[in-house]
């Protein structure tokens, strides 16, 4: 059974405000026996994989990106049985609201989410400003893991058409908008990593042509939650250029931190088509004759 | 790969995660980040003296120092480590180095495997990725180690 939206003004200003949860809220759902019952799950999803054991929200259970979420062969993300199994296993069924979170600003919980939707999970939201804001505001913590009783998940196949694009569905996207959420550096083809995360490298540097370059963190405020419709939209209308009804891909290195981005065009600015490109730079930046635009420009389509 | 060459003390830890499940060696990783110990005051307050290891997911400072033995030559090499408390598999692997490396001599330490990391089974639970800062980490300290023991002209 989904659980009731949460109403206030900043939330209401966006295209799907039932999309996001704030920590007041769930502190008073926990408080109301919401998770004890079954009725929401909470689900931290961070980088750091031994995070949640150093301490989570009461209840919470822990989904890790990487290990759970992605095929451990296949650069791909698990199968539907794999997930009915995963969801079940944390006591999620088909229509359990569950709320994500996670360190650095979500940006794990929202790659998580975007995997969740790609399953189709109709109820998924994110708890605006994650992690460190709960901890920020001396909420709960606890280190005690539960063991939620299973959850009934169907084997839903993954329906990815509508929400990732592959490589090809870029190439044939050129002349609509790209974002590019990487850092400037990486944008400019300056560095072929993040700072600081020089083990995904790329054999060339630079962006897909004509991407606009947005990092991902400029939708966040100083505290990890997004920032409001009116800010969000002087960044991805005003700068990026994005016109209302466009079909928009979003990428950066392995498709998390563009999850991020694909969350605050899809939900909070009601863009319809968002995909996430989640072969992002790891992928173009090596792939044979791919075209690459370099510097500050967004280039041109190619020909 | 040489096991020969790894320290006793840093042999017992391997052989304590071998000897476990995957989720239990999750948790004595967990154990090792909460067992790294502070660095000494004279250092808290120079992070100048330590340096950072970039290939690390989360921040990561270290630095070695050798100690005189009785007749004044060089003797044990002390290392230290700084990493946030929100980044736990990397103060996990620093507690692990720590506890296994520190007090060695040079030679010991520079004899220790690059791979050595590997040895530990944790490669599929913390995967490939965040296994690169653990060996970037002992990377580091070697080439340190090494640079302290070059003779000075």
């Amino acid at each position: 059974m989904s659980y009731p939206v949460e109403q206030n003004e900043k939330f209401a200003e966006y295209a799907n405000p039932e999309r996001l949860v704030s920590t007041e809220w769930l502190a008073a759902a926990l408080e109301s026996g919401a998770v004890a019952d079954g009725n929401l799950v909470v689900v931290e999803s961070d980088e750091d994989v031994l995070l949640y054991e150093t301490g989570h929200i009461p209840g919470a259970v822990k989904i890790d990106w990487h290990t759970d979420l992605n095929d451990e062969v296949t650069r791909d993300y698990i199968n539907g049985e794999a997930f009915a199994a995963l969801a079940a296993s944390k006591g999620i069924s088909r229509d359990t609201t569950v709320v994500i979170y996670g360190d650095k600003s979500n940006w794990w919980a929202a790659y998580a989410l975007w995997v969740f939707t790609l399953f189709g999970h109709e109820d998924v939201r994110l708890l605006d400003g994650g992690r460190d804001k709960w901890i920020a505001e001396g909420h709960k913590l606890t280190t005690e893991v539960p063991q939620p009783a299973a959850g009934e998940y169907p084997v839903v196949e993954r329906n990815d058409a509508p929400i990732r694009a592959f490589k090809e569905d870029v190439l044939a996207h050129f002349g609509k908008p790209l974002i590019d959420v990487r850092s400037p550096e990486e944008y400019t083809g300056q560095r072929t990593h993040m700072p600081a995360y020089p083990e995904e490298g790329a054999l060339r540097g630079g962006h897909i042509p004509t991407a606009a370059s947005i990092p991902w963190a400029r939708a966040a405020a100083g505290d990890g939650t997004y920032r409001n419709r009116g800010e969000l939209e002087a960044l991805y209308l005003g700068e990026a250029g994005l016109k209302e009804g466009d079909d928009v891909v979003a990428y950066c290195r392995i498709g998390e931190r563009s999850s991020h981005t694909w969350f605050a065009l899809k939900y909070l600015l009601g863009f319809e088509t968002v995909r996430n490109y989640d072969g992002s730079w790891t992928e173009w930046g090596n792939a044979v004759r791919v075209p690459i635009a370099k510097g500050t420009e967004r280039g041109t389509v190619p020909a | 790969m040489n096991t020969q060459a790894i320290p006793a003390a840093l042999a017992e830890i391997i052989d304590d995660f071998q000897a476990l499940t995957e989720p239990e060696r999750l948790q004595l990783l967990l154990e090792f980040s909460q067992g790294l110990p502070e660095l000494p005051d004279r250092l808290k307050d120079h992070p100048e003296l330590l340096e950072e290891v970039v290939e690390c997911q989360s921040p990561l400072f270290l630095t070695i120092e050798t100690e005189k033995d009785d007749a004044g030559a060089p003797g044990a090499i002390r290392i230290y480590f700084k990493a946030p408390p929100e980044a736990p598999t990397t103060r996990g692997f620093a507690g692990v180095l720590h506890e296994g490396l520190d007090g060695l001599s040079a030679a010991e330490i520079l004899a220790v495997p690059d791979d050595m990391p590997e040895l530990l089974g944790l490669t599929r639970a913390i995967t490939p990725l965040r296994m690169r800062g653990m060996t970037a980490m002992l990377g580091r300290i070697k080439r340190k180690v090494a640079a302290s023991i070059r003779p000075e002209f």
